[in-house]
């Protein structure tokens, strides 16, 4: 994976995905290391992010590299008219790796094929968050200590919903069972459901979210994304389908963890977050694991 | 009319390639896919020419020139039933079907308005793929996003 760009998870094999894992877990162990003090990391963030861009920077400097970059496009030269493919050719004069986040659809890999250095997608529009599913893989194995065979549930955005497309294109290495609850207007793209099958493992798919969580050992909650809705009517209409409350946790599996990839709106009532299950916070912090592991892999420094 | 009279609709070429069994409404598609606009050399066509199988079809003929296997491949995505002829000193010497490709690029636009190739220069790659009931789609490289038949519009 030196050199290795990472613009969608199917960019990775079963090995690479576990190698990653193997190593962010070192790095949860010691996560102050020198090993990129003469690396420099461009971070470009096109379009705003709190979670993802914070992670990767603190990831980088933790690991001694030096950050250079913006955090919106009003701030870059785009506001001049200035191409993707300009801005990362000069970005690539002055870095090592470039890590992005652009609210078109496809401009990581465009990047990626334009420019002489590695680049990390951290988002591009609806399409990929690779490192969001890194992350969220990372989650599940240290809570359940292993990956496979584990039943994991879906709420949500499920058509719309990139994180939830990607993880599941994952666990299909894993031989997951997958309950996948969504409003009918919301329900996983039939592509998706086809590399399950393709995989021959299995799904269903509810509307109700009660009735299954006695089901799962994870419970995987998404946002109803307004942004990504066409119809704002449509939105409307399903933005408040499911609220998980403390009481609706009583008859789950004792090792349910509930997992979301923030911001959270209403789906998850706040009494959740005192319980044990609740999840979502830690999560995000193994967020800066799995991107240390990555750009020291990258960068060829493990 | 005899078999023989419907090829002379359409001149007789001496050498070079007859394409038949076009979908007669794609014969334009066809040309401006192969370049076909952009040569110097003689080009015949027909539309609404009679067709035992089709009921109706087009026929496009052109003169001293000849096309490699993954250039006419190209258009398979638009005359699936297409048939190409090749023609040397009068006689048929070559016939066969097109073959619909693996990987489409340049061709045809991607369906997703936010993508990549939509926003700004960037030429369109997509892999040919068929869904659970054997339909053919077009995967963009780069948004990922599948382009179905009804939807492919050629740049």
């Amino acid at each position: 994976m030196k050199n290795k760009s990472l613009v969608s998870i199917n960019d990775y094999t079963k090995d690479e995905i576990i190698r990653i894992l193997d190593l962010a877990e070192s790095f949860e162990r010691q996560p102050r290391q020198d090993i990129l003090k003469d690396k420099v990391i461009a971070s470009l963030f096109f379009e705003p992010s709190t979670r993802t861009r914070l992670s990767f920077e603190s990831a980088a400097q933790q690991l001694g590299a030096s950050v250079i970059g913006f955090s919106s496009a009003a701030t870059s030269s785009v506001q001049k008219g200035e191409t993707l493919k300009d801005t990362i050719l000069t970005v690539s004069n002055y870095s090592d790796l470039i890590v992005m986040r652009h609210s078109v659809d496809g401009s990581a890999r465009w990047a990626s094929e334009v420019s002489p250095v590695p680049i990390i997608n951290a988002g591009d529009g609806a399409n990929q968050h690779p490192t969001q599913c890194l992350l969220d893989l990372y989650s599940i194995r240290k809570t359940q200590g292993t990956l496979d065979n584990l039943d994991i549930m879906f709420v949500g955005d499920l058509k719309y919903g990139r994180t939830v497309h990607s993880l599941t294109m994952a666990l299909c290495h894993f031989n997951t069972r997958f309950h996948l609850v969504s409003p009918v207007e919301l329900k996983l793209p039939s592509a998706v459901k086809q590399h399950i099958k393709s995989a021959k493992l299995q799904y269903e798919q509810y509307t109700e979210l009660s009735e299954v969580i006695p089901k799962a050992d994870i419970l995987y909650m998404t946002r109803i994304q307004r942004e990504r809705f066409p119809d704002p009517i449509e939105y409307e209409k399903v933005k408040n389908s499911y609220n998980l409350t403390l009481s609706m946790l009583e008859n789950a599996r004792p090792n349910l963890k509930v997992l979301h990839p923030l911001p959270r709106v209403n789906e998850i009532n706040t009494d959740v977050d005192s319980s044990p299950m609740a999840y979502y916070f830690q999560q995000a912090q193994n967020g800066v694991y799995v991107r240390q592991a990555l750009m020291a892999a990258i960068l060829g420094r493990v | 009319m005899s078999d023989k009279r419907k090829e002379l609709i359409v001149s007789a070429i001496s050498n070079g390639t007859v394409i038949d069994h076009i979908p007669t409404d794609r014969v334009f598609q066809v040309i401006k896919i192969l370049g076909l606009d952009q040569l110097s050399n003689p080009l015949y066509f027909g539309v609404n020419l009679e067709s035992k199988k089709f009921g109706s079809k087009g026929i496009i003929k052109v003169s001293n020139k000849f096309f490699e296997h993954e250039e006419i491949n190209k258009i398979a995505l638009v005359a699936p039933s297409a048939t190409l002829i090749e023609i040397r000193d009068y006689e048929v010497v070559d016939k066969r079907d097109v073959i619909i490709p693996e990987t489409v690029d340049k061709i045809v636009k991607c369906v997703n308005p936010n993508c990549i190739t939509n926003k700004e220069e960037v030429t369109t790659h997509f892999n040919v793929i068929y869904d659970e009931n054997n339909v053919m789609k077009l995967s963009c490289r780069y948004c990922e996003k599948n382009t179905s038949k009804e939807n492919i519009f050629f740049i």
